[in-house]
């Protein structure tokens, strides 16, 4: 069959590949943009997702049920978020060097932990066939989608929506971009910062659950290949704005099926070169929307390293 | 929205209020009873104690001593939330509203009882019931960071009003409003207080405003309250010695001589540029400083002085034209201004031409350090000269009058008028021939500017073509030889001071011209 459809299936893969990879793109950088939004950065988001993938699965394995693996990887992210707000807190703390230092320990706890889990089998997530209408096997693939990706897709709605039209989200805005405001209005800008720290670190977990129980789908130390780091830069370009985010997921997503994509349909020389799409992408996107004379615009205004 | 409680002023009184930081007591014994429905002015130097007092009624400090009387009972006000409770509010100096969010936005979430969910069309409407009401005009779907200061400030006390205070406290409102604006708005508080439904107690330098709005007010020196009245009964020339107490106060330098026409030092020509931001565009047509002669740029904060004084100081590129100095191009690099002799002293000095925590030594050996002796043309040196360098700030130290623990204190512990002093100490020492200066006494007190003002009148006097870009008229007229007014990003207005009148500069600032 995949020699009817030629070199359509690149298309079709990268399509698939970008519902499939984007998922833990798309909370990771959900949850960034609401600690962001906050006035803090979390770089040990990466920690947390790969944290989020070990907990999950294991979880899933003890318990043969994927939702309880995806309800305890979240906690645990929120249980590192809200130890990263909690030391940010003190005094003449760098938030940067805190989320580097706590990227290291999710993903070193991650892998003392989760050594036993490596070989059994977890109970994956349930994927929706959206492609039964289609009698192409490949159709049928690219269609799988995940419940997360439906979960995160909404969310990026929820939370926009959220920013705007609920105190919550304005307040959270308010401590991000003028702590002073925040104090002269009674808020608790510590306070708010943790907590939105913790819902980040959630989300990221969420974000690790479904790297381990559905794509890849295992549990082992190469799992996340830098993609809660790769998130954080895609905030950035996704200024701040969770509509952006979803965007700028599926954007990352579909350059990480290129490689893939291109070795299925025989391009044999160089594909590896393509398996650095993402990266590229990052890279590229970041040059291409600086400007040395513009300000980043929508940068919350507590942002920044000189704290 | 229509209870008697949101309609009627508040006295407030403070008795025996005193604030001690340590040893040094920035709040002496203080007490000062304001009328409900009065219009009260705190007048002080610099440190005198106007913001500590006022931070005390509004409950950001707990005062070591001493209470507040809200319309004749004590009250316990423990932070700003509890000072909005109780009707009192304040609009800061600095603005507190949040640049991302819109002027709408910044006003419900303000708002003690902001709901879980904001249901934005009822919310609409509520504020355009109450924007009706409003003495102001703003639009308040654009988000604050595009807004005018004369606009934000607008928005803080409209924020407050909003808020139901009924006792509002103004920290130099209308530093950064036009003179029109200025009037316009005090006259419509104070209109506000006459019909008995707001009590403003207003922070101000400026007598003349003092003298045309409120009904009475405060001296506070060091401190203690140095004296008070009624409005009116009280001449100018006793309410400054109110505020100075028994001391002398230097006047500035009398200019002598005139600009060399032979020696045009600075010359713009068709200069455009565009904040980071890029939001506000300048586009300067022409502008010529010459030898000898001070150039005053008057203008409403925000209308782009700042933008063209980052062009001329390097910190944004302009995007067309050209900047000519002493007959080359130049783009603000230190090799540029070394070889040129360009200084360039930017507003805020200690955010924006200190390093904050270095010395006060070595901040002022910034121009120095790099090169051997004092020779500007001298090849850089490689080492530092450290003795060398802590001998020079030591004699700067002791000739500019620069108070300082020590020349080794972190120039941040000094105060504003001492920063500006270490700073024209490093820039006015060597020959200068283009010396750029923006509000450079921006919140300093009488004294301090006095001092500062005798220095760049100094360097004119010598020779230096001097570009002063203030948003104090006051100190335009007072210092400058020639005045251009700047709005909207463009020079739109010019007159030899000698014949400038305050009434047309006040109207080209505003934008009618």
């Amino acid at each position: 069959m995949s020699q009817d459809l030629g070199l359509w299936t690149v298309p079709l893969a990268v399509l698939g590949g970008a519902i499939r990879v984007s998922t833990p793109f798309l909370f990771v950088s959900l949850g960034e943009t609401i600690t962001e939004r906050a006035g803090r950065i979390n770089l040990g988001l990466e920690g947390t997702l790969v944290f989020g993938a070990m907990a999950a699965y294991a979880t899933a394995v003890v318990t043969g049920s994927p939702w309880a693996g995806v309800a305890v990887a979240g906690l645990a992210g929120a249980g590192f978020g809200l130890l990263h707000g909690a030391i940010c807190s003190l005094a003449r703390v760098n938030d940067v060097a805190v989320g580097i230092a706590l990227m290291l320990f999710g993903s070193g706890l991650a892998f003392f932990l989760g050594k036993p889990f490596i070989q059994p089998s977890a109970p994956p997530l349930p994927a929706i066939p959206f492609g039964f209408w289609s009698d192409l096997p490949q159709v049928q693939a690219a269609l799988r989608v995940n419940v997360l990706f439906l979960v995160g897709a909404v969310l990026s709605v929820a939370l926009w929506w959220a920013f705007r039209n609920t105190k919550a989200g304005l307040v959270i805005r308010v401590a991000g971009d003028s702590a002073e405001a925040a104090r002269a209005m009674g808020y608790d800008v510590t306070k708010v910062r943790v907590l939105a720290t913790m819902a980040g670190g959630f989300l990221a977990g969420i974000g690790g659950a479904y790297l381990s129980l559905y794509y890849p789908g295992s549990w082992n130390e190469g799992i996340s290949s830098g993609q809660g780091l790769m998130a954080v830069a895609l905030v950035i370009f996704a200024r701040w704005n969770p509509l952006a985010c979803f965007g700028a997921a599926l954007l990352f997503g579909g350059a990480g099926a290129l490689g893939p994509a291109l070795q299925s349909v025989g391009v044999s020389s160089g594909y590896y070169l393509f398996y650095a799409a993402p990266y590229v992408l990052t890279l590229a996107l970041l040059v291409a929307t600086s400007s040395p004379d513009r300000a980043l615009a929508g940068a919350p205004g507590e942002l920044g390293l000189s704290r | 929205m229509s209870t008697a409680r949101e309609s009627t002023a508040i006295a407030v009184e403070t008795i025996g209020m005193t604030k001690r930081f340590g040893a040094f007591a920035a709040l002496d014994d203080v007490s000062i009873k304001i009328e409900a429905g009065g219009f009260h002015a705190l007048l002080g130097e610099n440190g005198a104690g106007k913001s500590t007092l006022v931070k005390c009624v509004m409950g950001f400090y707990a005062p070591t001593s001493g209470s507040v009387l809200v319309d004749g009972r004590e009250a316990a006000i423990a932070g700003p939330k509890a000072a909005q409770a109780q009707g009192l509010g304040m609009v800061y100096q600095h603005f507190t509203l949040v640049p991302s969010l819109t002027g709408a936005e910044n006003l419900v979430i303000a708002r003690a009882d902001v709901p879980r969910v904001i249901d934005w069309r009822s919310e609409r409407a509520a504020l355009a019931a109450f924007m009706a009401g409003m003495p102001f005009r703003l639009d308040l779907d654009r988000p604050v960071a595009e807004l005018s200061a004369g606009e934000k400030q607008k928005l803080e006390i409209v924020k407050q009003l909003y808020l139901k205070a009924r006792f509002l406290i103004l920290d130099e409102p209308t530093s950064v409003l036009t003179p029109a604006e200025a009037e316009e708005v005090l006259g419509l508080l104070r209109g506000m207080t006459d019909a008995g439904a707001l009590t403003v107690l207003m922070i101000s330098h400026k007598f003349r405003e003092v003298e045309t709005f409120a009904r009475s007010f405060s001296v506070l020196r060091r401190g203690r309250l140095a004296g008070g009245g009624t409005v009116g009964a009280v001449s100018r020339d006793d309410m400054a010695a109110m505020m100075m107490g028994e001391r002398q106060v230097r006047t500035v330098a009398a200019r002598s001589g005139t600009p060399d026409p032979d020696r045009t030092v600075l010359h713009l020509t068709g200069v455009t540029a565009t904040d980071p931001s890029g939001l506000r565009h300048i586009a300067i047509e022409t502008l010529r400083v010459q030898a000898r002669e001070i150039v005053g740029i008057a203008g409403v904060s925000g209308n782009g002085q700042k933008e063209l004084a980052d062009v001329l100081g390097g910190q944004i590129r302009a995007t067309g034209g050209r900047v000519v100095v002493a007959g080359a191009p130049y783009a603000g690099t230190r090799s540029e201004s070394r070889s040129r002799r360009v200084r360039f002293i930017p507003e805020e000095p200690l955010r924006n031409a200190c390093a904050p925590l270095m010395s006060v030594s070595e901040n002022i050996g910034f121009r120095a350090f790099d090169r051997r002796r004092d020779d500007p043309e001298g090849r850089p040196a490689l080492w530092l000269d450290k003795g060398g360098l802590r001998r020079r700030a030591h004699d700067l130290i002791a000739r500019f009058g620069v108070k300082t623990a020590s020349a080794e204190a972190p120039i941040s512990t000094l105060s504003g008028g001492n920063v500006q002093r270490a700073v024209l100490a490093r820039e006015l020492t060597d020959p200068v021939d283009l010396l750029i200066v923006v509000n450079p006494c921006f919140g300093l007190d009488f004294a301090a500017v006095a001092d500062i003002r005798s220095l760049i009148v100094a360097a004119r006097n010598g020779g230096t073509a001097v570009l002063l870009i203030s948003e104090d008229l006051d100190e335009i007229l007072e210092l400058s030889d020639r005045i251009l007014v700047m709005s909207e990003g463009r020079l739109v207005y010019e007159t030899p001071a000698a014949q400038a009148e305050v009434g047309v500069i006040g109207r080209h600032m505003a934008g009618h011209h």
